[in-house]
């Protein structure tokens, strides 16, 4: 009594396979670079913005990482046409992934701007630059350059757990592969598949964002 | 159609939260023994040992825990064990568990300065004794915050296993607002849940690592 | 009413007193300092140097006393005075502070761009006659890491010209180079002291501060214990204090 595998079965779905690897990477792509500002922003908010922001800020943060994903995403999708925002499974998914990577880089570039050396800030400071100015020029550049590896990280975790939008009927990767399975039964075979798909997306990613952050953040030298 | 008061909603949830918790307790103390063996493995100076191990973290680490969770489910209907949503879950999350872990206490095990190793093999110590009365005892002071801070990873992770159809709190989300039509309620109440359940362990893992660092300076 | 006197003066300041919590650091800071004048400040560590020039740009600030630079007083509370006052006063720092992701020329042109919204061609020739001066014109491009401590710390002397200042605050600006390196950092400054630069320098160069500065101030203990020209100073020490102080260099 052998198992009997038939990856053929999976592999000739390749459009399927390949729409939701676009989607999965789209999804990411969006998220990440929105996510990232908005921790930015928060980040900001809570090392020297207004104080009557830090609080909501603060809440924010603390909410999205002490909750799941796939419940942030089914209140957005599911909760929120209560409220009166209806939205697309696709437009639910970017801003689930936004709000949830916001959350996350918010706490990792925090980390990067509490550890400018404070002789940094007071040459800034002594070249008549203002606050937002140190910020912007002196603060936040060697910041992400600190904590890019973590927020690299972070990036990829969110992409992996963009796998859980396929539930919402969007066209990532992982529905891709629930798809094919729900049409041959091959449902390893087409997990297994997906999966080895999802390890070279990380790994790809993490490649390309370690690339891009030597060339663009860091002067186009060695960081 | 029937009403449904605030408190059923709640007390169907908190009944669901049990299972959230044990699966949770299972996977964290499963994965941990599984987590050290493989920690074992890794520290011996056996070079495949060791690239087995990191392939393992690697496999975990860059994949979807929802593909974990679908691969144990059918992985194990395939071998033709039994295939409850709560077994699947369970293997799912203990291995999930375990590649993080031993990553974790591998990165503090490696923070141990290479002299304490030399101090205790030239005392004529062997590797088991090296490990266990020199290495591991100083690695596990600066492991308790990253492994309590883990727990509610682990806590999150079990959030998936509603896809898989075990009946935990997102699960019971799930069909609660199906009988009630309350999504906005229901899935509010369900990640104020998890968020009581995981915020004091953040908290408390905060306050270790702020605590292990006033000690060690 | 200003007299004619006061309005030409860099720097007033009289009864200034500082604590850091619990503990007074400056008791009593009675000091006037002409246009031009070069000022050497020595004294035993601790004994208050660097927290007064601090005080001056607004880096550290002060309980009691008064501060007046270019016949303005400080108002901590109004950033737009502040911006305006280090726009007049400029500080190098003893461990250089760099802006390391940017270049030699970056680090030159930012603020003149961002603060006096000079355009490019103006700050870039505006840069590269101070590096030329300071004597790096070939390293308007490379970083700082690339350069020696000696070189870092001249880009931070023409960083802080390119705002124009008409006083420099000066840091023990060499105590954290290399013997060899010392030297050309202070044929810089001796340079700027030649043109008429308003110079406020805390240093152990003794030999630097006898030769270029116009008057030397010993400070013991959180106030100026006595000053005068360097040559009286070193040669005619009054107080057991400076005598002491004088020989524990030897």
């Amino acid at each position: 009594m052998g198992i009997q595998l038939d990856f053929a079965a999976v592999l000739v779905e390749w459009p399927l396979l390949a729409k939701g690897v676009a989607w999965t990477l789209g999804l990411t792509a969006v998220s990440a670079a929105l996510g990232v500002m908005l921790g930015v922003a928060c980040a900001w908010v809570r090392t020297q913005g207004p104080a009557w922001l830090k609080p909501g800020v603060g809440a924010y943060v603390e909410l999205i990482r002490n909750t799941p994903f796939i419940v942030q995403l089914f209140f957005i999708f599911f909760g929120l046409p209560m409220a009166g925002v209806r939205l697309s499974a696709e437009w639910a998914s970017v801003i689930a992934m936004v709000v949830n990577l916001g959350a996350y880089s918010a706490e990792i570039v925090r980390a990067g701007i509490e550890a400018t050396p404070r002789g940094q800030l007071e040459a800034a400071l002594s070249l008549a630059l203002s606050r937002v100015q140190t910020f912007t020029h002196v603060v936040l550049p060697p910041a992400l350059q600190r904590v890019w590896p973590a927020l690299v990280s972070q990036i990829i975790i969110v992409m992996l757990g963009s796998a859980v939008c396929g539930q919402i009927s969007t066209e990532e990767l992982s529905y891709a592969a629930n798809l094919i399975q729900s049409r041959n039964f091959r449902a390893f075979e087409a997990f297994i598949v997906a999966a080895a798909l999802y390890l070279m997306l990380s790994m790809a990613t993490r490649a390309s964002l370690n690339w891009l952050g030597r060339r663009w953040l860091f002067g186009g030298r060695r960081g | 159609m029937v009403e449904f008061s605030l408190w059923d909603i709640l007390r169907n949830l908190l009944l669901a939260a049990r299972w959230t918790v044990v699966l949770s307790l299972i996977a964290f103390v499963g994965g941990g023994l599984v987590g050290l063996a493989l920690l074992v493995a890794r520290t011996t100076p056996s070079l495949w040992l060791q690239k087995a191990v990191g392939a393992y973290v690697q496999l975990f680490q860059g994949t979807p825990l929802l593909m974990q969770l679908f691969l144990a489910y059918f992985g194990l209907a395939l071998l033709g064990w039994d295939t409850s949503a709560w077994t699947s879950a369970a293997v799912a999350l203990t291995l999930y568990s375990s590649a993080f872990l031993t990553e974790i206490w591998h990165g503090c095990v490696k923070s141990i300065p290479l002299g304490q190793w030399e101090a205790a093999k030239s005392l004529a110590l062997n590797f088991g004794e090296q490990l266990r009365h020199i290495i591991l005892p100083q690695a596990a002071r600066v492991a308790i915050p990253p492994t309590v801070g883990f727990l509610v990873q682990v806590v999150k992770g079990t959030a998936l296993a509603s896809v898989i159809g075990f009946v935990e709190l997102t699960k019971a989300g799930t069909m609660i607002t199906n009988a009630t039509f309350k999504p906005f309620v229901v899935y509010s109440m369900v990640g104020l849940l998890y968020f009581a359940l995981c915020y004091p362990i953040s908290r408390y893992a905060r306050s270790l690592e702020s605590r292990f660092h006033a000690h060690s300076h | 009413m200003p007299t004619a006197t006061e309005a030409q003066l860099a720097l007033h300041i009289q009864g200034l007193r500082k604590s850091f919590g619990p503990n007074e650091v400056l008791k009593g800071i009675d000091l006037t300092v002409s246009a031009g004048e070069v000022i050497a400040i020595i004294g035993k560590s601790g004994s208050g140097k660097s927290t007064l020039l601090r005080c001056i740009n607004g880096l550290e600030t002060f309980q009691h006393g008064s501060l007046q630079v270019n016949g303005q007083a400080l108002v901590y509370d109004n950033p737009q005075a502040m911006r305006a006052l280090r726009q007049q006063v400029g500080m190098i720092f003893q461990s250089f502070n760099l802006f390391p992701h940017l270049s030699v020329g970056q680090n030159i042109m930012l603020a003149p761009g961002l603060v006096k919204k000079s355009p490019e061609p103006q700050r870039r020739a505006l840069t590269e006659r101070l590096l030329a001066r300071v004597g790096l014109a070939e390293k308007f491009d490379a970083y700082p890491d690339q350069l020696s401590g000696g070189q870092q710390q001249r880009v931070a002397i023409a960083r802080a010209l390119a705002m124009e200042p008409g006083i420099l605050l000066c840091d023990e600006i060499t105590s954290a180079l290399d013997p060899e390196l010392v030297g050309e950092v202070l044929a810089v400054v001796e340079s700027l002291a030649s043109e008429g630069m308003t110079l406020l320098m805390v240093t152990h160069e003794m030999n630097f501060a006898r030769k270029v500065s116009h008057r030397v101030i010993f400070m013991h203990q959180g106030r100026v214990h006595e000053q005068g020209p360097p040559d009286a100073l070193f040669q005619d020490p009054q107080t057991a204090e400076l005598k002491q102080f004088l020989s524990s260099l030897q």
